[in-house]
């Protein structure tokens, strides 16, 4: 993959992706070599960095190309370094506190909101995963439905994980004592690779539902849906700095934020053949590990079960039980 | 006058101490291949108490088939009830054999008598009590329709609590439906050893429980034997690092509960002559050997010259001495190297112009043993209100308001215990809510139940052991 | 050792002053107060000690008879018993006082003469205390006119719970007066306080009221002198002579039978107030059956055989 400093997106690869663009919502993934009729110019979307609610740049000026699943060139993403890695940390757990004191039933709300931005930019949704995976325009619709779904099903899941995963221990003396679940704290998300929207979504929001904040790398062969969420989260009142988006290289991002002591648990969906060193590396400061699964690198059919249930929000949750005496 | 208590000990003649100890595998006492023994000492007075086998890589390999044969071929297939039906059994061979294994566990720990006859012994049979009924309701539990159990579990425990956290480990295990490959600590296997006799009595099918004394090689070996599907271990956060590191990129299941330095807040609002209680027995329980003791007290300031004479004076009365006598307090620290640590780490304390106080006691002059003692003039920069000091060593800082003390009892990189007394309502919500610790003690210190989960946040470990949570960690 | 909380109630004190002060001392929360009794419970005091814990028992020992069909015969025979626990056994000590009603104070004082022991009398209505302050007042004056050394009055608990804590504060002064030189035992009848911060803040309204004793119960109602409401009395006493050098006697009363239960009570003062409390003159235990029992238990220690019931006087 090649890799700009500064780039601008000019040349002809870009010249073709702005014609892409521009046929994008009519005639789906495929790209074509047709002129366009109009005599506008398309004015072309910038992919960056969510990076605190705002969306800066790579620090370090570089960018990728992108291409679609075809191998057509899309557009240029930010090629996030290790220091973004740690300005994304940082954010992150800048929002903690704001974001897992919020009542759950806020949490939801916000959640649901998500749902609802997305439903509205459904198209360029269908549009985007039709490049990145090259799904046609029936499935990739049914693909954003799901995922807009997936936000809907962990929207109502806010205020309910306390009840079922919570309760009364009924100790032998007079002590009322209950275990509550509790967000771990900042969450690195190794997107799945294959699995650019739904998949992502899938293993996001259940991060966030459960008032963990969330660094997450976005697939990196196909980012470009994840910069199209987090446009939807900067509008979702979700606030900033709950969830940070780094495009860019697993090899690259994954080590730092594995052995940062700042992140308290690692989703190594998309690591790959890496995931054996993250784990070792988060073992320095006891991150929570969440391996990759068995469709860790399949696509994203591999995410349509439209009740996962509880077992992407347990790993990021700690048990705390509190004791209080019971008398007069 | 002065009303001095005569000395009351408890009989060691319960006890029959055999001169050496094998392995405990399949069911059998055997010889362990390595030929190598250690020596448990009574660290009271530093006299042997036995000679009990090592186990080397063969023994392990011998003692995981022999799990891994029972589980497959017995205990995993048999019904829920029956296996809760051994687990109910053992818990009463527990009762029955209770005033002996307190005893023994005083001799070979340290720990005064009261302790393991009131605490440890009452929450092992607990232990076995509470877990055996889950056996045939783990579909209940809230773990799916059919959970299964995980296979071999790696056990490795510590010093501290010896037979307690086997029955920690063993009765969890046992009721999901999992067989294990137990190593109790170096300085503490008699217990253990105990345990294993117990199993044999109430006809536990052979490799369901086995037992591998031995040092950091054996628990090394133990837990990166491929033959086994879970780690569960307690001790240092060191180790506890290390085994996270060993078992990464394998699909062992691991559960970790590690160090703590917790934090014990005290408003100027509390109950103060049981605040005062909490503070003592929330770091010198169990000689401070605790994993969640509450070793920094955490007082407003506005109290701080109420409590802390208070404190002197309630410590001045702790009964040092003989851990089998009935009336002490405070026993023996377990080893010569803990002694070590706890005795340079606090001299660092001094050091940093910390100023330390004890109260006048006279010490044992065989065995290991350290007064009780007070650190005042803390700050958060300090060595010993960062680390583990593991001993009865207090560390005495103060704060001004609630944010004041959230921010310092969180500034730690453990997170196992906290503490918060208050006599109001609202104010103890909201400290509870804030501090991340995964044991919030409220007007209460160092109380356990078998229903009731632990374990840590952060680097104090994960999973949880305990209660419906503490199944999540052995089933599939 | 500063004591800010329990800073000293005002001179002339107000019902307000009085609230203020009562409502700012720390709480006694019931589980851990319970916990440190029985914690306290679990020492065990054998040989040398035990026999050295009796015979302190022994001396600490009110004897009480407080029935409606006391006579002068059974204040008589109770007098015999307190001058000379044990016939069999002359090194036995004499209790503490021997307690009865206000009308039988003069028959114990003559059955007493030249014993040395002290005769306590109830009084103030004992044991409800629901008369006229000058009815409570006359009985006082009387008690001690008829020799009483030591008057053990009731509050009004009714007056305490309705928050009306001048009104206790003011008969407990008005009482102490009319003592003269008779010490003053005020009986907080804990089991109708209930909470352990009732007795604490009951134990220190007495205390400054000018109480030489807080004694917990009339013996008349149920819960007595349970381990935790002794334990909070005894931080009391010790908390005031942390703050004013004065040492105020704690008696606990009713449900103390057994030698266990006395010597239960003997360490909680040796490990709360101190050792300097382990003293007749400031601590009693109100009984009647009890000084048979430690009478057996004392045979039992020196002999080493039990001893059966016969072989200790009724009274």
């Amino acid at each position: 993959m090649a890799e700009r400093r500064g780039g601008k997106g000019s040349g002809k690869n870009a010249a073709k992706a702005a014609k892409h663009e521009a046929k994008a919502s009519d005639k789906g993934a495929a790209g074509t070599r047709e002129a366009a009729p109009a005599a506008r110019l398309a004015v072309r979307k910038t992919y960056k960095l969510y990076l605190g609610g705002a969306f800066p740049r790579s620090e370090s000026g570089r960018s990728y190309p992108v291409t679609s699943a075809g191998g057509e060139h899309l557009a240029n993403a930010s090629l996030a370094s290790r220091k973004d890695a740690r300005d994304a940390v940082s954010a992150a757990r800048k929002a903690f506190g704001g974001w897992s004191s919020r009542t759950a039933y806020n949490r939801g709300q916000i959640l649901y909101r998500i749902a609802e931005v997305m439903e509205g930019r459904r198209d360029q949704f269908a549009a985007g995963l039709g490049r990145a995976t090259g799904a046609g325009p029936d499935e990739a619709d049914r693909l954003v439905s799901a995922a807009i779904d997936r936000w809907v099903y962990y929207a109502g899941w806010t205020d309910k994980v306390a009840q079922v995963l919570g309760g009364a221990n009924p100790v032998s003396g007079p002590y009322h004592n209950t275990s509550t679940p509790e967000p771990t704290g900042v969450v690195a998300v190794l997107a799945p690779q294959n699995a650019p929207l739904l998949g992502l979504t899938s293993v996001l929001a259940p991060v966030i539902a459960t008032g963990n904040t969330a660094v997450v790398v976005a697939s990196e062969r196909a980012p470009l849906p994840a910069v199209d969420l987090a446009e939807v989260l900067a509008t979702s009142d979700v606030p900033g700095g709950v969830v940070n988006v780094l495009t860019g290289r697993v090899p690259e991002l994954g080590p730092h934020l594995a052995s940062h002591a700042d992140v308290d648990a690692l989703d190594l969906t998309g690591a790959g053949d890496a995931a054996t060193e993250f784990e070792q590396a988060a073992a320095e400061t006891l991150t929570r590990v969440v391996r990759p699964g068995p469709d860790a690198d399949a696509g994203e059919d591999a995410w349509l079960d439209p009740d996962p249930g509880t077992a992407r929000m347990t790993p990021f949750l700690e048990t705390k039980t509190v004791w209080h005496p019971i008398g007069m | 006058m002065i009303f001095e208590y005569a000395p009351a000990p408890e009989s060691r003649s319960v006890v029959t101490l055999r001169e050496s100890y094998d392995l405990f595998v399949d069911g059998e006492f055997t010889p362990a291949e390595s030929g190598e023994y250690l020596t448990s000492l009574n660290p009271a007075d530093e006299t042997e108490l036995a000679r009990v086998a090592v186990a080397g890589a063969a023994d392990i390999d011998r003692a995981v088939a022999a799990a891994r044969r029972a589980q497959e071929k017995v205990w995993g297939p048999m019904p829920g009830a029956e296996r809760g039906k051994y687990l109910f059994r053992i818990a009463r061979i527990v009762q029955e054999r209770s005033r002996e294994l307190a005893v023994l566990e005083s001799m070979d720990n340290g720990k005064p008598i009261k302790e393991t006859r009131d605490v440890d012994l009452p929450l092992v049979a607990a232990h076995f009590f509470y877990h055996a009924g889950w056996a045939d309701k783990l579909a209940h539990a809230g773990l799916g329709p059919d959970p299964r159990p995980l296979g071999v579990a790696a056990q490795v425990i510590p010093w501290n609590f010896p037979l307690l956290m086997l029955a920690w480990k063993i009765a969890p295990a046992l009721a999901t439906g999992n067989t294990v490959v137990l190593k109790p600590a170096e300085t503490t296997p008699l217990t253990a050893l105990a345990f294993a006799e117990i199993c044999q009595e109430a006809d536990l099918p052979p490799g369901v429980v086995n037992i591998l004394p031995g040092a950091g090689e054996t628990g090394r070996t133990l837990v990166e034997h491929p033959g086994v599907d879970k780690v569960a271990f307690t001790g240092s956060t060191g180790v506890g690092r290390q085994i996270a590191r060993s078992v990464a990129g394998t699909s062992k299941r691991l559960t970790l509960e590690l160090g703590g330095k917790g934090a014990n807040i005290v408003y100027e609002d509390a109950a103060l002559d049981e605040a005062v209680e909490g503070v003592v027995s929330g770091i010198f329980f169990n000689q401070g050997h605790v994993c969640c003791a509450g070793s920094r007290l955490l007082v407003q300031e506005s109290v701080a010259e109420e409590l802390l004479p208070r404190l002197k004076e309630r410590i001045a009365k702790l009964r040092v001495g003989d851990p089998l006598d009935k009336n002490t307090d405070i026993g023996a620290i377990n080893s010569a190297a803990q002694l070590e640590r706890i005795r340079e780490i606090t001299d660092s304390g001094e050091a940093e112009g910390v100023r330390r106080w004890s109260p006048d006691c006279e010490l044992p002059e065989k065995g290991y043993w350290f007064a009780p003692t007070v650190l005042t003039g803390v700050s958060q920069a300090h060595r010993v209100a960062r680390e583990e000091i593991f001993g009865p060593v207090l560390s005495v800082l103060t704060f001004r308001t609630p944010q004041e003390a959230v921010d310092k009892a969180n500034n730690t990189p453990y997170g196992l215990s906290a503490g918060v007394w208050t006599e109001k309502g609202s104010r103890m919500l909201w400290t509870a809510e804030r501090l991340r610790a995964g044991v919030v003690w409220s007007n209460t210190f160092n109380k356990f139940d078998p229903a009731s989960p632990f374990g840590g946040y952060k680097e104090s470990g994960y999973g949880r052991e305990g209660g419906r949570h503490g199944l999540e960690a052995y089933l599939g | 050792m500063p004591v800010p909380q329990t800073a000293s109630a005002p001179e002339a004190t107000t019902s307000r002053e009085l609230r203020a002060f009562l409502h700012g001392l720390p709480g006694v929360d019931e589980v851990g107060a319970r916990a440190r009794a029985q914690d306290l419970a679990t020492r065990s005091v054998k040989t040398t000690a035990k026999a050295q814990a009796i015979d302190l028992a022994i001396s600490m020992v009110d004897l009480t008879t407080l029935e409606g069909a006391d006579t002068p015969g059974k204040v008589r025979a109770l007098c015999a018993k307190a001058a000379l626990p044990d016939p069999a056994d002359r090194t036995v000590p004499k209790v503490g006082a021997v307690c009865v009603y206000p009308d039988m104070v003069a028959t114990a004082v003559e059955a007493l003469e030249g014993t040395g022991i002290g005769v306590a009398s109830v009084a103030t209505a004992f044991p409800a205390g629901r008369a006229p302050m000058e009815v409570k007042l006359a009985d006082t004056r009387r008690a001690v006119a008829d020799g009483a050394s030591e008057i053990d009055m009731v509050i009004d608990r009714g007056a305490f719970l309705s928050g009306d804590y001048l009104k206790v504060y003011e008969e407990i002064t008005a009482v102490k007066e009319a003592c003269g030189d008779a010490h003053l035992k005020v009986i907080l009848e804990t089991g109708e306080l209930v909470t352990y911060d009732n007795v604490r803040r009951a134990s220190h309204l007495a205390i400054r009221a000018g109480a030489d004793f807080i004694k917990t119960s009339t013996g008349k109602v149920s819960p007595a002198a349970t381990p935790p409401v002794v334990l909070v009395m005894l931080e009391a006493v010790r908390d005031h002579r942390a703050e004013t050098g004065r040492k105020v006697g704690v008696k606990p009363a009713g449900g103390i039978r057994t030698t266990k239960d006395a010597i239960r009570n003997l360490v909680m003062v040796n490990e709360t107030a101190g050792p300097d409390w382990l003293t007749p003159d400031l601590f009693r235990i109100g009984a009647s059956s009890l000084l048979n029992d430690l009478l057996m238990q004392r045979t039992r220690l020196s002999t080493g055989t039990y001893p059966g019931p016969d072989h200790y006087t009724l009274d």
